[in-house]
């Protein structure tokens, strides 16, 4: 870092120039940008999703927006809830086709037909299935490998380990999801004998492939981060290397392999591509980790393509979109300030 | 209890080993089945060919297209934008300030929105308020130019997704710029922004590549912030002008894999098509891991 001083002496006052003036400027404002688009993408989508709070205000912009044209040209969906009657004409009557509060809270998700029902429960429990399932399958593994790598590997065997599976994470999260769909769908179905193909497990156990690389980064750093001497006197007073691992540096790093079980939470409930192919889609409510789920993201990635512009669906599903936004932003910021500042008190000895 | 403790230490290390190996046997599994999967339809003409007779046979050769320039325009973007920030934080803002802590908080965040809300972002704000403002503008009354998904705009999104990979890259690499050359530069005399211009970011060069590549690996594989932004399944014509929409590897994939009317039938392309765009992200990520690992190496020594 550049130490800073101002000049104040008369014979070596800072010359103004122009140059380095804009320079600063420039570079001060270009990096506002992305703080702008953290406060540009709430506003824009909630602005999309704002009608929900004004069921009155809404019915005037739904006939404004009935006058542009429908959005996509993609073939429909496949699965049995997304069927395109409905879609074309939008239910001018209004019966029903509300999403207040009490709508919101069903228990069921049927966006097209007479009555569309707008429930956000069971695809809420879609996403927290899946999640689930991701991070009990993969954070086990993921923190054993960190501490393997960062505690019991030597020099050499960690510098092939970190970036190995570092490449796993530049594996496009569609990749995974069409190797979920072929590959681990018809592994699950030969050893459950499961009676529907795709299902919340094989989604979760896709997903974990997209959480264990996050896990395991974020606990391999907290792990190395742990000061040296604090596995020295463990390892001088005569412990084994295991169970200076075990004793000292584990509980040691445990605030950042919390922080990194939760990112590998919020990556999980918001990713999209893996879920949307591998888990049915089916807006089930059951706790059975063998029926299809839908998950709040693929209900978005699925059915964004085929709504109205601004009809009541479409704005239910940029509701979801805020409501994503905020769970992942909350989960992120717990791991980031609490985490953090565990962390550091711990380190410091306070 | 020694016994038992020694097996225990025995039994951790080696429980801990298989997770390492589980983790690398499961991405070489990947690899393998995908490659095997598809190999006896990778050939030249699958790559350089359009996709024919309803996409059941032909080649995806406008999807390759369509993602290159989808990266190239979304690099155009972040790469600046992202290095500009980078230098900001790490040379210019003061550490203490609210507004760094801020930007800082931001960065962080952006890297955490998932990206299905970058998809409704592009949407909403993209198509919905800039184009539909440029069409008020600029187009005839009544036409929709700029207010629907395009390339532009789908650039756009993934452009402010992969931004933060550009900013980690090479703010790490701009602390690896040892102190004394700054120092140096200003003694002699240059300016703080001679300084940075001349001194710190040719020094920090592989950092801008690293981070290039990464968001580039990024931008090719992420389907979903495009979903609605401007890929489309099947286009006759490779995009000419950035209102046109585009065909998207990941999207091909996506659309092959559970949209098209005959699955079974198109199984070999999708395999291909998958394992086109894996190698291309595996080996884009791979070549900046090792760019990054030389410089380590050469720090060190």
């Amino acid at each position: 870092m550049f130490i800073k001083k101002k000049n104040n002496g008369n014979s070596l006052s800072r010359k103004f120039r122009l140059g380095e003036f804009l320079a600063e400027y420039i570079i001060k404002s270009v990096s506002f940008i992305s703080l702008a688009v953290i406060v540009l993408i709430f506003v824009f989508v909630f602005r999309e999703a704002a009608p929900i709070f004004s069921p009155e205000e809404k019915k005037i912009n739904t006939e404004e927006f009935l006058q542009s044209e429908t959005y996509g040209e993609e073939p429909s969906d496949s699965s049995p809830s997304n069927s395109l009657e409905g879609y074309s004409s939008f239910n001018g009557d209004g019966t029903g086709d509300v999403a207040d509060f009490k709508n919101l809270t069903g228990k069921d998700w049927q966006p097209v037909g007479e009555n569309p029902k707008y429930g956000l429960i069971p695809i809420f429990i879609g996403s927290l299935k899946v999640t689930i399932i991701a991070i009990l399958f993969g954070a086990p593994i993921a923190i054993l490998a960190a501490i393997y790598s960062s505690l019991f590997a030597n020099k050499k065997l960690r510098e092939f380990i970190k970036p190995a599976i570092e490449l796993l994470a530049s594996f496009p999260s569609v990749v995974i999801g069409f190797f979920a769909l072929i590959t681990i769908a018809t592994i699950v179905q030969n050893i459950f004998g499961v009676s529907y193909r795709l299902n919340a497990f094989v989604g979760g156990v896709a997903m974990a492939l997209a959480v264990i690389p996050i896990v395991y980064t974020v606990t391999e750093d907290s792990l190395t981060a742990v000061p040296k001497y604090m596995s020295e006197a463990s390892l001088a007073l005569g412990a084994t290397k295991w169970q200076t691992a075990l004793f000292v540096v584990m509980p040691a790093a445990t605030p950042g392999i919390f922080a990194a079980l939760l990112l590998g939470f919020g990556r999980a409930f918001g990713e999209t591509m893996i879920v949307l192919m591998a888990t049915g889609n089916a807006p089930l409510t059951s706790f059975n980790i063998f029926e299809p789920v839908r998950t709040m993201s693929a209900t978005v990635g699925a059915e964004m393509a085929e709504v109205v512009f601004g009809d009541t669906h479409y704005t239910v599903l940029f509701f979801i979109g805020v409501l994503l936004f905020i769970i992942t932003f909350v989960i992120n910021a717990i791991a980031e300030f609490y985490v953090r500042a565990r962390l550091m008190k711990r380190f410091r000895g306070e | 209890m020694m016994m038992n403790n020694k097996i225990l230490g025995k039994g951790i290390v080696v429980i801990s080993a298989i997770s390492v190996v589980a983790i690398i046997a499961s991405l070489i599994f990947i690899l393998f089945e995908i490659y095997s999967g598809g190999k006896s339809f990778l050939t030249w003409e699958f790559i350089t060919g359009y996709p024919k007779e309803g996409m059941t046979e032909g080649g995806i050769f406008p999807a390759i297209v369509g993602t290159v320039l989808l990266v190239l325009i979304m690099s155009v973007a972040c790469v600046p934008i992202g290095t500009i920030t980078a230098i900001y934080l790490h040379e210019y803002a003061s550490r203490k300030s609210v507004l760094t802590k801020m930007i800082r908080f931001g960065v962080n965040t952006l890297s955490g929105v998932p990206s299905i809300v970058f998809g409704l972002f592009g949407l909403g704000f993209f198509i919905q308020f800039v184009g539909t403002g440029m069409d008020k503008v600029f187009s005839e009354p009544g036409q929709l130019q700029w207010g629907q998904p395009n390339i532009l705009w789908a650039s756009m999104t993934m452009a402010f997704l992969t931004i933060p990979v550009v900013i980690v890259s090479v703010e790490e690499s701009l602390k690896t710029v040892p102190d004394d050359l700054r120092a140096a530069g200003l003694a002699l005399g240059a300016t703080k922004w001679q300084t940075i211009r001349k001194i710190v970011i040719p020094n920090s060069i592989n950092g801008i590549l690293t981070g290039t590549i990464l968001a580039i690996g990024r931008g090719a594989g992420e389907v979903a912030p495009i979903l609605f932004t401007g890929a489309a399944y099947f286009l006759p014509n490779l995009p000419g002008k950035l209102t046109d929409q585009f065909m998207n590897l990941g999207y091909h994939i996506y659309v092959m894999a559970t949209q098209s009317t005959d699955v079974e039938a198109t199984k070999g392309i999708q395999y291909a098509t998958a394992f086109v765009l894996l190698i291309c992200t595996f080996s884009l990520s791979f070549v900046a891991i090792y760019i990054r690992y030389r410089f380590r190496q050469k720090i060190k020594s």
